[in-house]
């Protein structure tokens, strides 16, 4: 039966409003609200719901992070994984290495399908699901948001710029999760509870014979220059007034 | 020297405009020669659009009935062969390019720089992270190649006026087969283009029903403007996918934004945050769309929008 590994990222729940630190360092993440990505959040959701029609036997997250990490995997076992993974480190790594670390996660438990979000709400890179199909050599079906399994196939409808796209590709197969998947349901307190005695590995990142040098590096962190502040018309008649006078409307 | 090969963004027939921003960003690098790389069943029209783009010193086609319609599977390891000879690799970051080119870099084996805003040096260039709550300058390895995608708002589209030559090329590369296109159901729309389009209506939750989104349809057609939505009033099903604005949805730059019963979440600001002028109405006065925008006015849509409308027509 079909095993599905899912990419959990821990990020800066997408409620925070994040700062940037005044020497230009990075964003402050001390004492910040973390959670698992929320387009991971879908794409095991997706995972879950193939397990429960019988269209997959088992599923199981997987993480590369700090130790912290862990809680994050928790979550996604109290949502349902069967087991977790956490491949730790203590650096913030670049997408290719995510990508790397995840493909020797793979060679190791032969998914059919790997599951990730189309985008981490931290980097916004968008990268790692297509470096990990491409490292694999096998096919990626991005910003999906729908997923049919037949047999050694995947049907999938995707987001694209233009409307709907329909893809068909041959499993094992990455696919990358969209926010119209899926609505990713809410964990009981019963389910945490049952979420403790499910197994979760640690590996060394380091001991998987990844280089964490992806020959980028960031060297500085800024705020966004602020729009300036604008003003509130008292009416339709003023609006119009003020658009005229910029030219925008005749 | 930077050589640089932009993969051009094409339907088939016409060149994307989000090319001709491409080329802008790939002027700032110091030394660039700029080709720009066309795959398609069939070229010509697209290629002859790309050599008329001022700055372009070249154009190379690629013929093949297989990318009529292109995937990032089938394409990915033909642009990383014809990458060899080029230090840069640059595409824009659509769906298109953010699908192909994380491809490509891993075939080439470095990292990718997603959404570049601005051009530092060669090799140092700025992105926007966390949905544009901060902006990281990022410094690439020089004796590796760059791989980029193009984040299409912070640039202008290069003018017309160029004269670059025309080469068809054939690229040896495998085909896998484990990746088929079935179907596009694309919006056809005389509107323009919500990508490129210099005015911008967009309606949030609070339009309440596909019926009622109507009201955003007509006012955009009285100016002349393409239609946006919320990530809400397209889950809910009163816009269709391809017309969302924000950090999942399209990124956009045009002269006047209209924001219409939507609160503002981070995530709908910065798919805006480079609008010539932004004008919210909403009738809530805390609303954080107020922060960003132009011209606020504050009160029920129902009643401003027919305004607005009857306003605009005399
Ligand atoms: C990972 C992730 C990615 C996301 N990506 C995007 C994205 O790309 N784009 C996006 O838009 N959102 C995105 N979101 C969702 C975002 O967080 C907000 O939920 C969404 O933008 C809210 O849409 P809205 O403003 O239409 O609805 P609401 O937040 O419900 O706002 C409706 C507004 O309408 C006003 N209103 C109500 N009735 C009236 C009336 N009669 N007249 C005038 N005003 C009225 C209300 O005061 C309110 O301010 C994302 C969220 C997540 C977690
Ligand atoms: N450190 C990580 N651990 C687990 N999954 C990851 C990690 N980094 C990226 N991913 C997966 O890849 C997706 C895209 O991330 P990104 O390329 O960083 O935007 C995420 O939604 C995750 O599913």
């Amino acid at each position: 039966m079909r095993k599905i590994l899912v990419g959990v990222k821990r990020v800066v729940d997408y409620n925070v409003r994040v700062r940037v630190k005044p020497d230009g360092s990075g964003v402050a993440t001390d004492g910040v609200k973390m959670s698992v990505n929320p387009f991971d959040e879908i794409a095991l959701e997706e995972a879950l719901r193939l397990r429960e029609r019988g269209e997959a036997s088992e599923v199981v997250a997987v993480s590369i992070g700090p130790d912290d990490a862990q809680q994050q995997l928790r979550t996604a076992l109290a949502m349902g994984a069967d087991r977790a993974i956490l491949v730790k480190t203590d650096r913030t790594l670049e997408p290719l290495t995510a990508a790397q670390a995840l493909l020797a996660v793979v060679r190791k438990e032969n998914p059919d399908i790997v599951i990730v979000g189309k985008q981490a709400i931290d980097d916004d890179a968008a990268q790692t699901g297509p470096m990990l199909a491409a490292l694999w050599d096998r096919p990626q079906a991005t910003f999906c948001s729908k997923l049919q399994i037949k047999g050694g196939t995947a049907v999938i409808v995707r987001e694209v710029d233009a409307g709907l796209e329909t893809i068909e590709v041959d499993l094992p197969a990455v696919i990358s999760a969209d926010l119209r998947l899926n609505e990713p349901r809410y964990v009981k307190l019963p389910d945490i509870m049952k979420a403790k005695k499910k197994p979760l590995d640690v590996i060394e990142l380091a001991t998987l014979g990844v280089s964490t040098d992806a020959g980028l590096k960031t060297v500085l962190t800024e705020a966004p220059k602020p729009r300036s502040k604008g003003i509130i018309v008292k009416d339709v008649g003023e609006l119009l007034d003020a658009l005229r006078k910029r030219g925008l409307v005749s | 020297m930077s050589k640089i090969l932009i993969i051009a963004e094409h339907d088939g027939s016409k060149l994307s405009q989000v090319t001709a921003r491409c080329v802008t960003c790939a002027k700032h690098i110091t030394g660039a020669e700029i080709t720009i790389a066309v795959f398609a069943s069939d070229p010509l029209a697209v290629a002859a659009a790309a050599a008329a783009l001022a700055g372009v010193g070249k154009v190379v086609t690629i013929t093949d009935p297989k990318h009529a319609h292109p995937l990032a599977a089938v394409l990915a390891p033909v642009v990383a062969k014809l990458a060899g000879d080029y230090t840069h690799v640059l595409g824009a970051s659509t769906t298109f390019g953010k699908d192909l080119m994380p491809r490509v870099a891993a075939l080439l084996g470095v990292a990718q720089i997603s959404d570049v805003m601005s051009v530092e040096g060669p090799y140092r260039y700025k992105r926007p992270i966390y949905a544009g709550n901060a902006i990281v300058t990022v410094e690439a390895a020089s004796d590796r190649k760059l791989v980029a995608t193009v984040r299409s708002a912070s640039f202008e589209a290069a003018p017309a006026g160029g004269s670059a030559s025309i080469t068809a090329v054939s690229v040896d590369a495998p085909t896998p087969a484990h990746t088929r296109f079935v179907s596009l159901s694309a919006a056809t729309s005389d509107r323009p283009d919500l990508q490129s389009a210099q005015r911008v209506v967009s309606g949030g939750r609070a339009l309440g029903s596909k019926e009622n989104f109507q009201l955003i349809f007509n006012l955009a057609d009285k100016l002349g403007a393409a239609v946006g939505a919320s990530r809400a009033a397209v889950d809910a099903g009163y816009a269709p996918n391809e017309l969302q604005v924000g950090q999942t949805g399209k990124i956009i730059a045009p002269e006047l934004y209209v924001a219409i019963g939507i609160s503002g979440a981070i995530q709908h600001l910065t798919g805006i945050k480079d609008a010539r002028t932004i004008v919210a109405i909403n009738k809530d006065g805390e609303a954080p769309i107020f922060e960003v925008a132009d011209f606020g006015l504050v009160g029920d849509l129902f009643q401003i929008v027919p305004a607005l409308e009857k306003g605009l027509a005399k």
